[in-house]
């Protein structure tokens, strides 16, 4: 690794003695030993297993539920529903007064996903609760589903979810998250070029090798202790709290050792309904998802569409741009409004664009809910943006590294949502990039600088 | 039911063992262990037998038997079976062929099972007590069958007439998007005198690309002679969709891979 | 449910246990021996947490009956390092940076140790190939091959 000390050298006291050394990580002795304890290494007698029965359609109404054979199954200890758990009805993001609530620990009279937790089975081994998983008896009425975002805004719908009432998220602005910034149709009339272009992605799993779960075990004193692989620590005992109407004081969650999350742990799934097998059976319990699970039950990244329409002067400047990006969040929020809204923050991309109009949508599917990953809201986007910077640049016949410079965002540059840009190092990287990549660019770009205008 | 072990020494007590509901034959667990973990209940005892012909490969005099239970590793390091080791290989990660077994990989189903592919198209006969079938029609009879399968037999072919190629996604090796094995005599002028090509992930267990070795009969191994055979390939054929690739991929890539193998 | 009796050795000491039948190696030792190495990613034999040495191959424990494994001689990675001296598998994942999340890092360094067993100086084409059964989400894998050449160069010098 190398060090350029030459960017920003009179901006910082050149005193860095642990940046850019090698230091042993203070886990890895742990990890090559054997010795480092994920949840899954707790084990305690008498651990019960809970399976979950989950919906085979993808949009249904639930007529019945018949867990007796289930429960007389050899080995079976308890089979939860819908009415056992306290606050059924939740949404992750209330914590931060997102809401509504809008997601079902367990399905309540309707599933609105090909996955979904209707009913919990815990049993003395995970054979038995997969035997006894088999004798629940769910009677559902098909309901039409709709998996393409265009169609789910459409007049005429199915409805996936009735807790928002709409196939999109409402936020406070309407239905969708706005930024608007000079005046872009005024900008597309005086561009040399115009150019729109839409970009799709699909679901992306980020498939961790360790599965998510968690393994509860009773105190005492109806005090529990959560051994779980979450990425969201106290989201999730807050979460869990409020799901079963219990003080957080009676919660104490273990973790910090998570085997590959990626953003795929953030969201509170397994802990709630283990924890409340746990108490109402007095019994430790594991819930932790098969492979199968980890890759078609949690949350993938969302799917994305992204149309963007560009306004392009034959000089390379950018001068007006309509972002209208759609966030496919599933059947159910989880973190999807705030990848959204992300998107509108993000959109105009590291440049410097005088006009700006950007909607970006959260829409409502019956497809598997998506949550956070990896910069959600951001990495598709980005890659929305930067395959548009080439195909722009190519379009006015222009080098895209140079077409970059001419646009990049300088210190003191008004972004579109009104936040003068700080601490810009986009010229910089792009300089080291073209010396590194060995892709050269006219020496005044070279001479540029992130805060230095005028050069 | 939980699920159970039971061991045998002879092949003949186990099959009767297996003559009960709920039964199914373990050879190296790549497939049964999986399918209970995954929460097949369907299983609830596995009969395995221990009698040491199951583990024994023996050539002689150019044909060559392998028991059921000899392992993807055992046939890759065979000092008599190296044209096979390539196909042998191309079976999972190195613990993988340390379990999977000849006997097994017959029942894999597609994407799996790309050593079945060679033995289809080295024309193995496969062995159980009830005596022998060609492999053909065996594979195509598969899921009824409860004999367990005892060995494979087939001739060891000759440097150069045995081909094999396992496409996939990840490097060095992952799941198949599909695989092709192709058995091909010569005569003296390099026409083609006889073919045997065997597709797998082109349907839920390996099967004959027919049409495409009728079309390389008489002709060279060439880009023009073995053009019919490309343009014939996917005849017959109906290919897997899996999250590896859809069944549209797979036709369209079939004759891009089946002229590399038929070129090389 | 029928208990069946299982005994082997486990890095070198003798074990003993009555199990169910039908028991994972993986759930034996996890659950009843309390060596939790080995972990489990997958259990369908796709990640490889769960690889373990058997009388001296590659296996993974999550498809292996424990019953079958009776008089077998089994390692795991918590067994490697004697008197605290870590092995140089070990020890080379360390020097490059090998491990992130570390779930995938006991089952990966069985598979590394049983290569340098029979390959004491691969190239590294057989190092990629070694560990084909062994998925890493986190580092990439650079990181690991790097490890495993590096442990094989300290295994030479110290025999030289």
């Amino acid at each position: 690794m190398e060090l350029r000390k030459n960017y920003f050298a009179d901006m910082r006291k050149d005193d860095l003695h642990e940046i850019g050394q090698p230091r042993p990580r203070s886990d890895s002795p742990g990890h090559v030993t054997g010795k480092t304890a994920f949840f899954a290494d707790r084990n305690f007698p008498g651990m019960l297993h809970l399976k979950m029965v989950r919906s085979p359609h993808h949009h249904a109404r639930i007529r019945s539920i018949d867990t007796s054979e289930a429960e007389k199954h050899p080995g079976v200890v308890k089979v939860l529903t819908a009415r056992d758990v306290p606050h059924n009805v939740y949404t992750i993001l209330i914590l931060i007064q997102i809401g509504p609530e809008d997601e079902t620990v367990l399905a309540d009279g309707k599933v609105r996903w090909k996955g979904e937790a209707v009913v919990a089975v815990l049993a003395e081994t995970e054979r038995a609760a997969q035997e006894a998983a088999a004798k629940v008896k769910v009677d559902y009425e098909v309901l039409p589903a709709v998996f393409d975002m265009e169609e789910a805004l459409k007049p005429g719908a199915p409805l996936v979810n009735e807790y928002h009432g709409q196939n999109y998220y409402l936020y406070d602005s309407g239905e969708c998250r706005k930024v608007r910034f000079g005046d872009v149709e005024a900008g597309f009339a005086g561009a040399d070029c115009v150019l729109e272009q839409s970009y799709q992605s699909s679901p992306i799993e980020h498939a961790p090798t360790e599965t998510t779960g968690c393994v509860v075990a009773p105190e005492g004193n109806d005090r529990f202790t959560c051994y779980t692989n979450t990425q969201a620590m106290f989201f999730t005992l807050d979460n869990a709290s409020i799901i079963l109407q219990m003080p957080g004081n009676k919660l104490h969650f273990v973790g910090g050792t998570v085997g590959g999350g990626f953003g795929g742990k953030v969201d509170v799934i397994v802990e709630p309904i283990a924890i409340l097998g746990a108490k109402l059976t007095g019994r430790p319990v594991s819930f932790i998802y098969s492979r199968e699970e980890e890759m078609q039950i949690s949350s993938p990244r969302a799917a994305e569409k992204v149309v963007i329409k560009d306004g392009v002067m034959k000089d390379g400047r950018i001068v007006a741009r309509k972002v209208t990006g759609y966030t496919d969040a599933g059947a159910y929020s989880r973190h999807s409004p705030y990848g959204a809204q992300k998107g509108a923050g993000h959109y105009p991309g590291p440049y410097t664009i005088p006009n700006v109009w950007i909607d970006t949508y959260c829409v409502y599917t019956n497809r598997t809910p998506s949550s956070a990953m990896r910069g959600f809201g951001v990495t598709i986007g980005d890659f929305a943006l930067e395959v548009q910077m080439d195909k722009l640049a190519r379009l006015i016949g222009m080098d895209p590294l140079e077409f970059r410079f001419i646009n990049a965002y300088r210190d003191g540059d008004m972004k579109a949502h009104r936040q003068p840009t700080e601490g810009a190092a986009l010229i910089e990287c792009m300089q080291e990039a073209s010396r590194a990549a060995n892709w050269p660019v006219a020496e005044k770009y070279m001479a540029m600088s992130s805060y230095a205008k005028g050069a | 039911m939980a699920l159970a072990l039971q061991t045998f020494a002879t092949v003949k007590d186990a099959n009767v063992a297996l003559k009960a509901q709920g039964t199914c034959y373990f050879g190296g667990g790549t497939l049964v262990v999986r399918a209970a973990n995954e929460g097949d209940i369907s299983v609830s005892g596995l009969i395995r037998s221990t009698d040491p012909a199951l583990s024994a490969i023996e050539v002689t005099g150019g044909k060559v038997r392998i028991g059921a239970s000899v392992t993807m590793a055992a046939i890759a390091r065979h000092p008599d079976l190296g044209t096979l080791a390539r196909a042998a290989r191309a079976v999972g990660g190195p613990a993988i062929r340390n379990m999977a077994t000849v006997g097994g990989n017959l029942f894999a189903p597609a994407p799996y099972g790309d050593f079945a592919v060679a033995l289809l198209a080295l024309g193995a006969t496969v062995s159980t007590d009830d005596g022998e079938t060609p492999i053909e029609t065996f594979l195509a009879n598969r899921d009824g069958s409860r004999a367990i399968v005892t060995s494979v037999g087939f001739t060891v072919p000759k440097a150069g007439d045995f081909r094999f190629l396992k496409v996939s996604r990840v490097k060095p090796k992952g799941i198949s998007v599909l695989s092709i094995a192709a058995m091909l005599e010569q005569a003296g002028d390099g026409t083609v005198s006889s073919a045997r090509i065997a597709l797998g992930c082109m349907a839920d267990r390996p099967i004959r690309a027919k049409a495409a070795e009728k079309a390389l009969l008489g002709r060279r191994l060439d880009q023009d002679g073995i053009a019919p055979a490309l343009a014939a390939a996917g005849e017959g054929t109906s290919p897997i969709t899996d999250p590896i690739a859809s069944a549209w991929y797979r036709a369209e890539v079939l004759p891009v891979h089946l002229r590399r193998l038929l070129l090389s | 449910m029928a208990k069946v009796p299982v005994q082997f050795t486990l890095n070198g000491s003798e074990k003993a246990e009555f199990i169910d039948s039908g028991t994972t190696l993986l759930n034996a030792l996890r659950d009843k021996i309390g060596d939790t190495s080995p972990k489990g990613g997958c259990h369908q034999g796709t990640c490889g947490a769960c690889s373990v040495i058997i009388d001296g191959e590659l296996r993974l424990s999550c498809l292996t009956l424990a019953e079958t494994c009776n008089g077998a001689a089994i390692t795991t990675t918590s067994g490697l390092s004697e008197g605290g001296v870590l092995h140089p598998v070990q020890r080379a994942f360390l020097d490059t940076f090998a491990t992130q999340c570390g779930f995938c890092t006991p089952g990966t360094i069985m598979a590394a140790k049983v290569l340098l067993d029979h390959t004491p100086n691969p190239s590294r084409d057989e190092v990629v190939e070694a560990l084909s059964g062994n998925i890493c989400r986190c580092t990439g894998y650079e990181s690991i091959i790097q490890a495993v050449l590096l442990a094989a160069r300290a295994n030479s010098q110290n025999a030289a």
